[in-house]
């Protein structure tokens, strides 16, 4: 048996295209009004709950200021995101992937085991007896896939005017279009920290077998 | 130092990447072709003529924040700041069987409307305000669109950058009711930031469908001849969407 799955892989790098397109398209989009704002409405200084910083051409698609061009780009990488995403939760239910490897057994979640992973982690090891993922994975994950990742599209949706119309129990789960906007925000730094945290740790844990694994799909 | 280099040079290389694309005669068709995706799929999962939500008094923002033009320097223009814009006069042309020039007095005196909105800038910030005006369906009506018109335009009487300001809608915006010319702010006449004396509502797309200091309506078969023909001023100039639900 494969270490990963066909469509985890096809997913996993497609998902990892779309999300760096979307990620230096969206700080382009910042730009354009660096403030963010709860609630329905917000559109002056004294309103704003967070002053954002200037993001560089370096971190921004286009390199250059354009909020026309960004939008593009960011719907453009958003169809084949949420297409994608759509696709593999439902491939990776059917496949008993999510069942499989990332549901949590109860003992996973006494405070001692959790303890002894973070323990394990700290030291750098990370063997896991049998189970393809440890518990932090597993949460970490989790997280991602059925928070973060859910949580940009929806808040995404929210901003849209005309699906406000169409769908207005979106906007309401977020507590209005300018909290949605903020939360949008902060879930795509929460992936950024993800990617950092994910990069550094395959780095620490053999990045070449790592790499190949999720190209090839490697061996159990 | 050196990693946040490293980053900073992938980056960099990725955004390059993506201006070539964009560059491509491809690629530019590709990014154009999302905004058609875009309404494809709003047109599929929820009918166009849904209304936007209006909201209550106490939701109403305290100040409505005027963008673009928020002071038109034309002489006219301040000429009809100075009548308090008694002789303003809105026509409604092109293709339609009964041609219309109405004064503030005649929109006022036709049916009303009045909704509480949000109101969504494509730079990301919003604000909630209390219009009434007339519903466009109305002049429309009254003026009897001849069957080739597909699209109304909306002229403006404010020059951005020196091009006169102008947008446009297809028929189903048009005839939805809440698309309003509106005269009246939070029960007051439009101030000269926000569009006097006439601003449209096209609520389900963002700010920049609702064109300010309407002077003429006009119903088109084509975009083309208008402007630079891509529907708007916006649209022209930078490569905005035409079609701004998003």
């Amino acid at each position: 048996m494969k270490r990963h799955a066909l469509t985890t892989r096809i997913w996993h790098w497609v998902n990892l295209a779309c999300l760096v397109v979307l990620f230096m398209s969206g700080l382009n989009i910042s730009n354009a009004h660096p403030r963010l704002y709860w609630g329905h409405w917000g559109f002056a200084p004294d309103q704003a709950w967070l002053f954002l910083p200037h993001f560089p051409g370096w971190m921004t698609i286009p390199g250059h200021y354009s909020l026309a061009g960004a939008r593009l780009w960011h719907f453009l990488a958003a169809w084949p995101f949420v297409i994608g995403l759509l696709l593999f939760l439902v491939v990776a239910t059917a496949n008993g992937h999510f069942r499989r490897d990332l549901a949590t057994r109860a003992g996973e979640w006494r405070w001692a085991a959790i303890k002894a992973d973070v323990l394990a982690h700290l030291r750098l090891q990370f063997d896991h007896q049998g189970a393809k993922f440890n518990f932090l994975q597993k949460i970490a994950y989790g997280m991602v896939i059925f928070v973060l990742l859910p949580v940009m599209i929806l808040t995404g949706l929210a901003m849209s005017p005309a699906m406000d119309a169409n769908w207005p129990w979106i906007v309401d789960l977020f507590g209005g279009r300018q909290s949605a906007r903020s939360i949008h925000f902060l879930a795509a730094w929460g992936l950024f920290g993800f990617l950092v945290l994910h990069v550094v740790l395959v780095l620490l844990s053999g990045p070449l077998r790592q790499l190949r694994d999720m190209i090839t799909g490697g061996r159990l | 130092m050196k990693r946040r280099g490293v980053l900073a040079g992938m980056a960099a290389l990725f955004a390059g990447g993506c201006s070539k694309v964009a560059a491509t005669g491809p690629g530019a068709s590709l990014l154009e072709a999302v905004e058609g995706w875009n309404r494809s799929i709003h047109n599929l999962l929820g009918r166009r003529t849904a209304l936007a939500r209006e909201f209550s008094p106490e939701d109403i923002s305290p100040e409505f924040r005027g963008n673009g033009t928020t002071d038109p320097a034309d002489a006219a223009y301040r000429h009809h700041v100075d009548t308090g814009f008694q002789f303003w006069k809105l026509t409604v042309t092109g293709l339609v069987e009964n041609p219309l020039s109405l004064s503030l007095a005649d929109i006022r005196a036709m049916p009303q409307r009045t909704q509480i909105t949000r109101h969504d800038c494509v730079e990301g910030w919003s604000a909630i305000g209390q219009w009434t005006g007339t519903p466009l369906a109305h002049l429309l009506k009254q003026a009897r669109l001849k069957p080739e018109a597909r699209f109304i335009v909306f002229h403006c009487a404010d020059k951005l950058a020196g091009s006169a300001y102008y947008e446009s809608i297809d028929l189903i915006d048009a005839f939805h009711p809440q698309t309003i010319v509106a005269h009246t702010l939070n029960g007051v006449p439009l101030p000269v930031k926000n569009g006097a004396p006439l601003r449209m509502r096209i609520e389900r797309q963002l700010g920049y469908k609702h064109a300010k200091y309407v002077q003429k309506i006009e119903a088109v078969s084509s975009l083309a001849n208008i402007g630079k023909g891509k529907g708007g001023y916006w649209e022209d100039q930078a490569r905005y969407q035409w079609y701004a639900g998003i």
